[in-house]
């Protein structure tokens, strides 16, 4: 991931000099220094330990505990995992969630790529266009998901909603979008393609600009085809960036809470049921702890399976 | 390249262009409604047929949020603990990142490698634990809850000290030589060699916070303590469906992160996609 922070002013490494200058700092009181570098950290490292290590071990603790608001928590082993496999409703959760995050993977994605190619290829000529769409396409993301929520709310509106009014306009049959349970989960996807379709074929035209010009042009000149151009040459380059593209919009995709909550409550008949709504539900309605962390660290595997994925085909694409 | 693209080429490009503009309609269009639904009274907002434009500017939606709903009290809170997460998360991140990016000392690579294992670690794993621990301290419904827990940025340390990597080492030993003590140094040399950084963060920080829905809605139980985040959604009861002045709240609690984009487009973009990083 340093590839993609580096190219945002983030100066390269270390300076040389700092070899030269070694011996001197050892030669220096060594009592005052020793310490000076941990009173740095010490501030960082308390909020840290109280407010994210802790709860994060008390989570796992509380995980094979069965706990119902303020009671005594009572060791219940991997009863609250094995639940899990037979919870109806935690299991259409992780199947909506994982549907949401194939279209991630499968709409979302190939659609920022495509605008991104379109933004930087010759389709648009002028820089002052180029970032003029830039920046149209990336204002969702500055938009909190609350008022996202908010207002596709009223767009999706079934009686006074302006999708439906506009497919009555030309003369389509209009939908109860976010009432049907077949309609409610795309129309929701809908929503996160119009959230995050900027900020992705962001990060691939930060990909793209990585690639010299000059490879491009060498293969065009030799008379391949800009299909071809694109299949051989720009794409296995862009394969680090589709790779954290794809990657972080799945992980992401697994924490959806807002706008399914705001929108539809998980509902209708769990038709939009998210695994974040759910363990909200069950944590913060129903009270139940215990199972709620075990939702909590099911969430955390998951990310931590995809980021370990990320990592092992990173390896994998720098030593091809 | 717009020499010699041809007739195909030129067709392509008009083409190409109609379709981008397409989508960036359909980007806008909600936004545009938004704005434009805050100044409809409930009559024509829910009136057939629907229009996009209001027939006059209605103000009525405006006086509602103002006179009879706590909006601009949400705001201040909203201001008061985006202002303080944002300040207290750079000082912390500034501070530790410089010790991991300037100094040698032990177990210097393991606490960098917990900090970085934490970066993508969902924030659902802890939210049960971390409520109960509100409720044991007795935070629950007040600012410490909204602001303190999440001052400890992974991100943040991972972005100071990639920044403060870049200081030059002959710097900092100078200052020592001359007598500086190893606080002033950091104030006086390294706060201001590390402004890119910092705005980076604080785009980061300060949106994360303004937009941040869950946590709010778990801690905070009276209106009075509301954000603009708990507090819109809020106005859409089982009885009152006040969707004219919850647009109008809407548009105005997304202005001063659009007024912060204007003006920090590019910073902004980085804080963004810096963001993106911690999944």
């Amino acid at each position: 991931m340093a590839w993609q922070l580096s190219r945002n002013g983030a100066v390269a490494a270390a300076s040389a000099p700092a070899a030269v200058l070694r011996p001197a700092r050892a030669g220096r009181a060594p009592g005052r220094r020793a310490i000076t570098p941990y009173l740095f950290l010490a501030p960082f490292f308390i909020v840290y330990a109280i407010f994210l290590l802790y709860p994060v071990i008390d989570a796992f603790r509380l995980s094979f505990n069965e706990r119902i608001g303020i009671s005594t928590p009572t060791f219940v082993g991997l009863e609250n995992y094995r639940t899990l496999f037979e919870d109806e409703r935690y299991l259409k959760a992780l199947l909506n969630t994982t549907l949401y995050a194939g279209a991630s993977l499968f709409i979302l994605s190939p659609l920022a790529l495509l605008l991104a190619l379109a933004v930087r290829s010759f389709l648009v000529p002028s820089a002052n266009l180029k970032s003029f769409y830039r920046i149209a396409y990336f204002l969702p993301n500055i938009t909190s998901f609350v008022v996202i929520a908010l207002m596709f709310g009223l767009v999706f509106d079934a009686n006074y909603g302006l999708l439906n009014a506009f497919l009555e306009a030309i003369g389509q049959p209009t939908h109860n979008w976010l009432r049907s349970e077949d309609l409610a989960l795309p129309s929701i996807v809908l929503v996160a393609i119009w959230t995050f379709l900027g900020i992705n074929s962001l990060y691939f035209l930060a990909g793209l600009q990585n690639i010299p010009d000059e490879l491009s042009e060498a293969a065009q000149l030799d008379g391949a085809t800009r299909f071809q151009v694109f299949w051989t040459v720009t794409l296995p380059l862009l394969k680090p960036t589709i790779l954290f593209v794809v990657v972080q919009a799945i992980i992401f995709s697994y924490q959806i809470f807002d706008i399914p909550f705001l929108m539809t409550r998980g509902g209708p008949s769990d038709a939009t049921l998210t695994l974040a709504v759910y363990l909200y539900e069950i944590g913060f309605q129903r009270f139940d702890q215990g199972y709620a962390a075990a939702i909590g660290y099911s969430l955390a595997v998951i990310s931590i399976l995809l980021a370990g994925l990320q990592l092992l085909l990173f390896r994998a694409f720098r030593d091809d | 390249m717009t020499v010699g693209i041809g007739v195909r080429g030129r067709i392509l490009q008009i083409l190409g262009n109609a379709i981008l503009l397409v989508g960036v309609f359909l980007t806008i269009m909600p936004f545009v409604y938004m704005v434009s639904a805050s100044f409809k009274p409930g009559s024509e907002l829910f009136s057939i047929p629907v229009r996009v434009l209001p027939d006059d500017l209605y103000l009525g939606n405006y006086e509602l949020l103002f006179g009879e709903t706590s909006f601009l009290r949400w705001f201040a809170n909203s201001v008061f603990v985006a202002l303080a997460r944002t300040v207290i998360a750079i000082t912390l991140s500034l501070m530790a990142g410089y010790a991991f990016a300037k100094f040698e000392f032990r177990f210097k690579r393991p606490l960098f490698f917990l900090v970085i294992a934490t970066l993508t670690l969902p924030l659902y794993v802890i939210l049960v634990p971390l409520f109960s621990m509100m409720a044991t301290l007795g935070w629950m419904d007040t600012y410490w809850a909204l602001i303190l827990p999440f001052t400890a940025q992974a991100i943040g340390i991972f972005l100071a000290r990639q920044q403060l990597l870049g200081i030059p080492n002959e710097l900092l030993e100078a200052a020592r030589i001359d007598g500086a003590s190893e606080w002033g140094i950091f104030t006086r040399i390294v706060v201001p060699l590390a402004q890119p950084v910092i705005a980076v963060m604080g785009i980061l920080f300060f949106t994360a916070s303004w937009n941040d829905y869950i946590w709010p809605l778990i801690v905070l139980t009276s209106d009075e303590k509301f954000t603009v985040s708990l507090g819109l959604p809020s106005l859409i009861g089982p009885y009152d469906q006040e969707y004219g002045a919850v647009m109008a709240g809407s548009f105005l609690g997304t202005l001063p992160i659009v007024i912060i984009f204007l003006i920090f487009q590019r910073r902004f973009i980085e804080g963004i996609m810096a963001g993106a990083l911690k999944g």
